[in-house]
């Protein structure tokens, strides 16, 4: 490993957190959690949706505060209570959702905040030649004068790179960095971080991705329900073990769904290509069939047009360019559907954001259980609190929705009742086709084998599902064939059955195509 | 020839009086706006402005207390402003709209309890207005050809806040878009996460902006009480303020498109009387109080993206919600 | 946010933010150098003293008409600006009709063809920035503001031109024919046998009282309204719902506006039996007060009206007996109210959470 000349040359961690919790309301976000980062590493942060990892960061960058527990910062202890004090202690964050001004140039984005003296005209030459130096140091070339609208994001992720290290980032945090990545830019990345490892600094690697972990890290720590479940040098440790601690319980290989006769295709798309307002071709020509009684898995990193596709399949976006096939209509840019009209031709869609889209939050149950069906809602225009709420009380009953309360607002349920409550509206009345998005994102364990358990016993009943997941072995456990996207485009389609994460890595990458069926 | 020129001339001269207000308080929203707090309460700011210049111009005989009032009365709406909007997150168009009527109903309430006088201030004699200023050399010159008359008739003989006002345009534009404070400024009112992660507090930000506002709206207060006309009168913003916001959007929040949009309102507010009594060719009698208007509608159909489009900050109106 | 119990959100916290907004027009008045107690003992007394409270439910009739527009709106979340510009036009519906039909139609149907012009007026003048802003994206706060100046130009325009009384100078209509008007509720009372003050209420009171039952229904009991319900917390789980959310926008627009347009009954139709300029003097503005002080309830804004009903009517009253205090303290007390209850609504949630979280701390 590279020598540790960056990181103040002290042996001891260069983050270290004693006792560090942190409540939301009722969650434990963070649960006394203990954790050392040693300079000169990389060190990755791996769990599921919700075990408390972008909160750990958070604090370590004073976008919240810990309710208790210390923080030593190149062992010396740190009160961080705001990100100035952390970018003045040499801690940088590269989020999630990334905090460019889209408006804004790279150079204008990279010195907010450290312009330099009050004109801007008096620092910008030193700033634009620093920018320049970094970037040539750490790979990481831009071109200062280029609008961030303008950016892909890749380059966008650079920026804010580079940003961090211009604030003199010594410990560089990344919020899942590789989210919206595609595999080649991926690579890039961690390319970069190998080089900055290299020249001394710290990363913190936040991820759910395993694979990442093992490819770039020097130590691994798992999270679970805001603890530290453990940690393992990279080198002394397998995908396997860290799923365990992850999920906490033997990961087996999932029972493969029983046998079931496949029907005739109830829906098929042909051609789709869709261009979004910025003027980006989302999806490149998709073609799809699916049958009665199957489940059609779509395997890919998000942002490869899986989202876009569901929305054209249920309508909630206009066909541009080829078409639809569903129970004998056909819908294309000149025959467009509305939401409603592909409700009635029998489709049932789970959205994958059903905070914003599946759920009205602040709506009661049985009001949110006649979402997008208002004939259940009650007599011609009119609403019945008594016919919704018959409506609603067998739906709690099949999915245990709890608590078993019809009048209560959903924003006042857990995460996983209320993607509970999304399901059993959707499915209900046995739907031609279903569109599922994401069905257990940021759903606990438990809940996922009950979901798992009712989709599978929708298929038995006929139902043909199109399963969208960002989990690779949500997919492998549920669908009967799998479809890979990559960039817009379908690369390939294999059965499940003998499937491989490696092969289906391969084809979401767009390196391979899998054999057809 | 000559004649002509000076009618130009003397039209010209009544678009910058009327568009002074105007640019002030647009270049307050300007500010405001840029910073991510949406400002419909320029209207109650220029009215309270205008009655406290006036009221302290009646009692102590100066105009520069009056200015000096104004400025306060004016920045002590925009703190209320901030206060609901910024430090408690509330709706920024639910507090411009209290902000206007509390200034309605105050300038009233005051005016009576200070000088029983129907709501008004009593008139205010020479001495206590702001003088129009007679720039050096303006009579020699009057007799160039052209020139001569431009400068004595339009350049100089103005008072003070109308020289303020076009100083204004410059001022804003180089402190938003030349200076530090800027930058983050106008980060605050893009992507206010941004400014945040970057380690500067939105929150005292976004005061700053508004405190700016509220100084502005007040110069255009004390203009209209102390300088251009010569007292208060009940309701004498008479909807500047809106006009102001009009502008802004049809400048789409950069200083000198505004600045020209102001302008161009003001010259269609000193024509529409000079149509009075015209006959136009297919129209008939000239429609005056529907060519007073017509910056609203113009502003409609702005908005409606029929031609162009205007874009506004892409974080007006959404208050910073930081978690600790 | 702290979620407050319901009956904290709707019972305490109104009453919290009123008595804040009288609070600092006492001191409004203190420093004026009146005695703040004098000043609200003049203000009930004459908002409620025998004779006064017909001109109490006469302005609470314009509050309740206005309220009830901006609450229909923001059920969907939209802030209509606009009342005062579509009661204007509402204005201009009634006289229109009542000037054009009253020689050739009886009264009683030239009067149901008023309420009509009314409310369709009032509606297309909402229609406009309704659809502007569902399909063509403007922002429906501008645009009302910016319609509000428009409606008053064609006003000016149309009241010193095309309909100016003919023979006067003065920017108004011919009286309407005495057939056109709407009954004086004191009037109908003798008609019954019952002796009441002679005062400007009038028959759109109860038109008042029914938009508020029509309004309640139509927001909480039909498909319309849980469609306006859902646009207003999430427009996109209303498009996810097959809701069409843009035509919806333009319907609760036309409602709204047509609520805003019935303004005009109670005024041009029930009491100056003309079209005058400016008619609605602010009342637009002040069912936003109504509406944030009633919580978008119909029920709400009804106990809200009346309480604006009696200020401004108790207002009046101060020009009597005061020299110092006018009647434009009751529009002082409105922009409080607007700011307590409004912007400043959530001020108090945290403080009362916290209150409550001791209480049951002492309890349990």
């Amino acid at each position: 490993m590279a020598g540790n000349g960056g990181s103040g040359g002290a042996d001891g961690p260069a983050v270290r957190l004693r006792g560090v919790t942190r409540r939301f309301g009722a969650v434990l976000a963070n649960d006394d959690v203990d954790l050392d980062i040693l300079p000169g590493t990389i060190h990755g942060i791996v769990g599921e949706n919700g075990a408390g990892k972008s909160t750990l960061a958070s604090i370590i960058y004073g976008l919240y505060t810990a309710d208790s527990g210390t923080i030593e910062i190149d062992g010396r202890p740190a009160a961080i209570r705001s990100p100035a004090d952390a970018i003045a202690l040499g801690v940088g964050m590269v989020h999630q959702h990334f905090m460019l001004v889209p408006t804004f140039t790279v150079l204008e984005n990279v010195m907010l905040g450290m312009e330099g003296g009050f004109l801007l005209g008096s620092g910008e030459a030193g700033i634009r030649a620093e920018l320049e130096s970094l970037g040539r140091r750490h790979g990481l070339e831009v071109d200062p004068d280029a609008l961030v609208d303008d950016l892909p994001v890749g380059l966008r992720q650079r920026v804010e790179i580079l940003k961090a290290l211009f604030r003199g980032a010594r410990i560089l945090i990344l919020d899942e960095p590789t989210g919206v990545l595609t595999p080649d830019e991926t690579d890039q990345l961690f390319a970069v971080l190998n080089a900055i490892r290299d020249a001394g600094g710290t990363v913190v690697l936040i991820t759910h991705k395993l694979r990442e972990v093992m490819a770039v890290c020097d130590t691994v720590s798992v999270m679970r329900h805001g603890r530290l479940a453990g940690q393992r040098g990279a080198a002394d440790t397998t995908t396997g073990e860290l799923a365990e601690l992850m999920v906490g319980r033997k990961v087996g290989q999932p029972a493969r769904p029983s046998e079931s006769a496949v029907g005739t295709p109830v829906l098929r798309a042909a051609g789709l290509i869709w261009t979004d307002a910025a003027g980006t071709m989302r999806l490149q020509g998709v073609d799809l069939e699916l049958r009665a009684g199957e489940i059609l898995g779509v395997a890919g990193v998000s942002g490869n047009g899986q989202s876009e596709l569901l929305d054209i399949l249920s309508a909630m976006s206009p066909v541009q360019q080829g078409h639809i096939e569903i129970a004998g209509r056909r819908i294309d840019a000149a025959h467009p559907a509305t939401p409603a009209e592909m409700r009635a031709l029998g489709l049932a869609h789970v959205p994958e954001d059903r905070q914003q889209r599946g759920l009205v939050l602040p709506f009661e149950v049985r009001e949110n259980a006649v979402l997008g069906r208002p004939e259940s809602a009650g007599p011609g225009p009119w609403t019945s609190g008594s016919a919704m709420q018959a409506h609603t009380e067998p739906l709690i009953a099949r999915f245990d929705i709890r608590p078993p309360e019809p009048g209560r607002p959903a924003a006042g349920f857990s995460g996983g009742n209320q993607q509970k409550i999304v399901l059993a509206r959707e499915f209900d009345g046995a739907p031609h086709v279903l569109l599922l998005g994401q069905p257990t994102r940021g759903v606990d364990i438990g809940t996922i084998e009950t979901i798992h358990a009712q989709v599978l016993a929708l298929k038995e009943r006929g139902t043909a599902i199109l399963l969208v997941s960002t989990e690779l072995d949500e997919i492998l456990a549920l669908a009967d064939r799998i479809v890979a996207m990559n960039a817009g485009r379908v690369t390939g389609t294999i059965a499940a059955e003998g499937a491989t994460p490696r092969q289906l890595g391969l084809m979401m990458t767009g390196a391979v195509d899998g054999a057809a069926v | 020839m000559a004649e002509t020129w000076i009618d130009i001339l003397a039209v010209l001269d009544g678009t910058a009086r009327l568009a002074t207000p105007l640019i002030l308080c647009a270049m307050a929203g300007l500010v405001s706006e840029r910073s991510g707090i949406v400002d419909i309460g320029l209207e109650g700011k220029l009215l309270m402005g205008a009655f406290a210049a006036a009221a302290a111009a009646a009692l102590t005989g100066s105009p520069w207390a009056g200015l000096a009032a104004s400025l306060a009365a004016s920045v002590l709406l925009a703190l209320v402003h901030g206060f609901a909007c910024i430090t408690h997150r509330g709706e920024q168009i639910v507090s411009g709209v209290a902000v206007n009527i509390l200034a309605l109903g105050m300038t009233v309430v005051v005016a009576n309890a200070l000088f029983r006088h129907g709501g008004h201030t009593p008139p205010l004699g020479a001495d206590e207005r702001f003088p129009p200023l007679s720039l050096p050399l303006a009579e020699t010159l009057r007799d160039v050809p052209l020139l001569g008359p431009l400068y004595a008739e339009l350049v100089s003989g103005h008072n003070l806040l109308v020289y303020a006002a076009f100083l204004s345009v410059a001022l804003v534009w180089w402190l938003v878009w030349r200076t530090r404070f800027g930058l983050r400024l106008r980060a605050a009112g893009e992507l206010p996460e941004a400014v945040d992660s970057a380690g500067v507090s939105v929150s005292a930000l976004r005061y700053r902006g508004i405190l700016i506002a509220g100084l502005l709206c007040g110069l255009a207060g004390a203009y209209l009480s102390v300088a251009h006309g010569a007292g208060f009168v009940r309701e004498m913003s008479a909807g500047k303020g809106f006009l102001a916001l009009a502008a802004l959007i049809f400048g789409r929040w950069k200083p000198l498109p505004v600045l020209f949009a102001c302008l161009l309102f003001g010259l269609l507010d000193t024509v529409a009387p000079r149509l009075q009594g015209m006959d136009l060719p297919l129209f008939g009698p000239a429609p005056v109080a529907l060519v007073s208007v017509l910056p609203y509608a113009m502003t409609v159909v702005l908005l409606a993206g029929f031609f162009g489009r205007a874009v506004p900050p892409r974080a007006l109106g959404r208050p910073f919600v930081k978690e600790h | 946010m702290t979620a407050l119990p319901r009956w904290l959100d709707i019972g305490v916290l109104p009453v919290v933010n009123l008595a804040l907004a009288l609070l600092a027009a006492a001191v409004v008045v203190a420093l004026v150098g009146e005695d703040p107690l004098e000043v609200f003992a003049v203000l009930l007394q004459g908002a409620f003293a025998p004779g006064s409270l017909g001109y109490t439910l006469y302005y609470a009739t314009n509050f309740i008409f206005t309220g009830l527009a901006a609450a229909l709106a923001f059920q969907a979340r939209l802030f209509n600006i606009g009342a005062e510009g579509q009661a204007t036009l509402g204005g201009l519906g009634v006289a229109l009709a009542c000037l054009a039909l009253e020689p050739v139609l009886p009264g009683w149907l030239v009067v149901l063809v008023a309420i009509a012009g009314a409310a369709l007026f009032g509606a297309a003048w909402a229609v406009v920035p309704g659809w502007l802003q569902a399909y063509r994206g403007s922002h429906i706060v501008i645009t009302t503001i910016m319609f509000n100046f428009l409606a008053s130009g064609l006003m000016v325009w149309l009241l010193s031109g095309p309909m100016m009384r003919p023979g006067q100078g003065s920017p108004q209509t011919r009286l309407f024919d005495e057939a056109v008007r709407l009954p004086a509720i004191h009037d109908l009372l003798r008609g019954l046998g019952f002796e009441a003050a002679r005062s400007p209420l009038n028959l759109s009171f109860l038109f008042a009282l029914i938009a508020c039952a029509a309004v309640w229904v139509l927001i909480w009991r039909t498909k319309f309204g849980y469609a306006l319900r859902a646009i207003g917390h999430s427009e996109e789980a209303a498009r996810y719902a097959g809701i069409p959310v843009r035509r919806a926008v333009v319907v609760a627009m036309a409602l709204s506006g047509a609520l805003a347009g019935c303004m005009a009954l109670n005024e041009v139709l029930g009491v100056q039996h003309k079209l005058v300029l400016n008619f609605s003097a602010g009342y637009g503005f002040t069912g936003i007060a109504v509406a944030l002080m009633g919580r978008n309830h119909p029920l709400g804004i009804l106990a809200a009206g009346l309480l604006f009903g009696a200020l401004f009517q108790g207002g009046a009253e101060l020009n009597f007996e005061f020299e110092t205090v006018t009647h434009e303290l009751a529009l002082v007390i409105q922009g409080l109210v607007i700011l307590f209850s409004g912007a400043l609504a959530y001020m108090f949630t945290p403080w009362l959470a916290r209150l409550l979280l001791l209480r049951s701390a002492a309890h349990g």
